[in-house]
Order: structure tokens, then sequence, then C-alpha cells
């Protein structure tokens, strides 16, 4: 059953302070939408519980992409389509503009937002496992100010977050240390276009010596929330990456990960995958020149 | 809760409707102006029927409450050919025989015309990535994929 449109109320402040004060007034009360690729769905199909609807897709200080001497900030109301377009993030961030092109469609990509993506939660969601690897910063903001968290600890378990319910999060700063390093990240689907992951992986590192220096290892739909793999990035370091380094890794990912079955895999073919995806990386970075 | 007056300029026309914010643009292109060649299929943002630009950019209209495309330039398939003369990409399917039920048919050409506005001589991989959020589930997609080659080069050939 479809929603009858006469039950839901809708305010577009235009600006973040009325975004925020409607926030604050009432917390909890209103459901934040910006491209409503998510929203609009549960709505459509008369699955939406919320029924005051806060609208974010105006509001301007949201929706830039602006790039420091360290970091690259991206507001949180930019799309998709603006954010694998924006050569500063092609440049520093190669993971989240592929991560970005294989969010949905390009129509769905025109409206989704960064963080709607992030705040929906989704486990299987495209662009957390490139945050997470480029230890990214979130800036939340309310009426009292802005408070920084790392991404790594915005995640609390299943669809929960560190977002307060007078909170929005206002923009994702990625550090660009990491332009060097070897990057890598893989996607299976059902398709190749507008298909949920069954699981993806993001990675970065660096080689010294023929041994691993460092690297960060994450997957999608693999556990509750995005996943940073730090036991199996623990297994790597120092090693060299021979045959048996790529199968204890392997290991330790099987005891991190929590897969579960749905309608788009079977647990068991998620914990395949993973070590797959897994291998494959590790085979790149070994090949890779990175560091040497 | 409250109907609301949005101005929306359609295919070069301005039109306001009374309407509750959250009712989707698509019902109002269909239901309140009767443009019905904009198409409903799964009614979640995975097919691409509903297809139509705003202020030049191709959105899914199902996906959008009204009260977004308050102020906006829509372009519907309504708005697609120039009067009697139709654009090459609606010229190009007919040729090319990139229809047949033709329900993704206004929602696959809009995309299209979306396409050759950023990309006016396609690579292969560009046309797919530009319909990749239109199903069809009658052509296979290889006449489809022929009619935006030859709507690329007959378009580009004004």
């Amino acid at each position: 059953m479809r929603s009858d449109p006469r039950d839901y109320e809708f305010s577009s402040p235009g600006t973040l302070a009325g975004a925020l004060s409607l926030l604050n007034r009432e917390p909890g009360q209103w459901l934040p939408v910006a491209g409503g690729t998510e929203v609009m769905v549960q709505y459509s199909s008369g699955r939406l519980d919320a029924r005051r609807m806060l609208n974010l897709w105006d509001i301007q200080e949201l929706k830039q992409i602006t790039e420091g001497a360290d970091s690259l900030r991206i507001g949180g109301g930019c799309t998709f389509a603006q954010i694998r377009e924006h050569s500063a993030v092609q440049k520093y961030f190669p993971l989240l503009a592929k991560a970005a092109a294989w969010t949905g469609s390009i129509a769905n990509q025109n409206r989704a937002t960064i963080a709607g993506n992030i705040v929906n939660a989704s486990p299987a969601a495209d662009s957390p496992p490139a945050l997470l690897v480029h230890e990214a910063e979130l800036e939340l903001v309310s009426t009292a100010g802005t408070r920084r968290i790392s991404y790594g600890d915005f995640h609390l378990s299943y669809k929960k977050t560190a977002l307060k319910p007078n909170e929005l999060l206002l923009a994702i700063h990625l550090p660009k240390r990491f332009v060097k390093w070897f990057s890598y990240c893989q996607k299976t689907g059902a398709r190749n276009a507008q298909a949920i992951s069954k699981v993806c992986i993001a990675g970065i590192g660096k080689l010294s010596g023929g041994r691993v220096e460092t690297v960060h290892l994450a997957l999608g739909a693999v556990a509750p929330i995005p996943l940073r793999l730090r036991k199996t990035e623990k297994v790597l370091l120092d090693a060299e990456l021979t045959k048996h380094t790529v199968a204890e890794a392997q290991r330790a990912l099987a005891g991190e990960i929590s897969p579960i079955e749905d309608i788009r895999s079977s647990a068991e073919y998620r914990r395949q995958v993973a070590a797959n995806l897994l291998e494959d990386l590790l085979e790149s970075f070994a090949a890779s020149e990175c560091g040497q | 809760m409250s109907l609301g007056s949005f101005s929306l300029r359609i295919n070069g026309e301005n039109r306001v409707v009374e309407a509750y914010p959250m009712e989707r643009l698509l019902d109002i292109l269909r239901e309140h102006l009767g443009l019905i060649g904009t198409k409903e299929g799964c009614g979640e943002g995975e097919c691409g029927a509903c297809s139509v630009l705003i202020n030049g950019e191709l959105v899914n209209s199902c996906l959008i409450p009204v009260a977004q495309a308050d102020g906006a330039e829509i372009t519907t398939i309504e708005g697609v050919a120039n009067g009697e003369d139709l654009h090459p990409a609606q010229k190009a399917f007919l040729a090319c025989g990139g229809a047949q039920c033709g329900m993704c048919t206004p929602g696959m050409i809009v995309a299209t015309v979306n396409l050759l506005n950023k990309h006016p001589h396609p690579t292969a991989e560009q046309i797919r990535e530009g319909l990749n959020g239109n199903l069809c589930r009658c052509t296979g997609y290889m006449r489809i994929f022929q009619a935006v080659e030859e709507a690329a080069r007959t378009g580009s050939e004004k």
C-alpha cells in the first residue's frame, strides 16, 4: 500500500540554521530528507514510519566540496554525481570516486547524497569501505556547534549510529596523506550497474622492502556495520605477501566477519567471496610498486 | 497535512499545482497535469520508466516529492521533440527498433537525451552507463544501444 501524502508534514527551512533549530526544538520528530533515494522508496511502498519530513535538499551550506592543504572537505549534501566528477576526489581518493560511480544509476547518483548514504547506515553501502580505509572524520552539527568524530567510531551496531537526534552530518573530512599509497576496491553484485553489493572491499597500503609497512582494509555487507578489518591488518603487518601470508590473512578475515543470509546472498557465499576479494587485493598489492 | 502551491516550469511552460508536498512528481505529472508519457514501473527508483530531467539533470520522478521540485525546470518526454519535429533520439529509436512494448521507452529516450547533452559522442561504455538505470524487459538492449549510437550520429550532423 502506498503512503497517503495527506498524512505527511514537510518543512523546508532552506538554511542550515533553520534546519538545526527545528531539530533542536523537536528532536527525533523530524526525518531529514535530501535526495530521497532512500526515504522516498520507503514512502512509495508504505513503509515510512516518520510523518514529518525535514527538507535538506535546497540547503546550500551542505553542498560544497572544498580542498584544503592536507584534507578534502565534502559537504554532507553533496551528491554522488558531484563527488565522482570532482577533480580532487579523483586525484586523491580514487576509491571514493569509484564507489560513487557504483552507487545506483546516474539518476540516483544525481540525487543520493553522501551524508544520506552514511546516516542511513546500511552495512552494504558502497562508500563506507573507502571512507573507513582513508580514516575519514565526520563533522556533526547541532545548534550547540560542531563536533568531529572518527568515521570508524560512527557506526555502533546495525543501523545505529553516533548521530544524536538534534544533529546533522555536516561534512566528511578526508586526509590526503595516503595519496601515493597502493589502493584497491572491488564490488560483487548481481549485475554491474545499480545493484546493492553482496560484498564490497576497499584497501590501501604501503610496501617497504617487499614487506607490508602499513595496510588499511574494510569490507561492506559482511557484518552489522561497515567493517574495518583491524585483526586482518595486524596479521599482514611486516609480512611478505606470500601464499602463506594470504592464507593467514584469510583466516583472520573469517574470524572478523559475520555475514548473514538475505535476499541478495547466502552467508556462505559472502564468506567465500570476501576471502577471494581479499586474495585478489593482496595479489595486486604484492604486484604494486608503491612504497618500493 | 495541508495543500501547498508549487510552481513548475514544465517543457517551457509555467504551471502551478495545488498539491500535498509529499506527492510524487510522477503523480503530479501524470494525474494533475495529464502528462502520461512518463511511466511508472517499479516506483522505487530502480527501473527508470519515470525518468525526467530536473534543471537538466536526469532523475527518477517517483522519488521526488513535489515540494523539492518547486521552482524547477522540468523536461518530460512530451518536451523532448521540437513541435512535430522529433528529437534525434526519438527518430533513432523508431529507425532502429529500439522500442517493443514501449513501457520503458519514454524513460530510455529521456536518459538518452541526457546522455547526449553530456556526451554528444558517447563511447559504448558511456552509453551503457548512461542508460544503466533504465530497465527493458523486451529488447535485450542491443537495439537500444544501436539507437543511441544512431542518435549521436544524426544529432551531431545538424
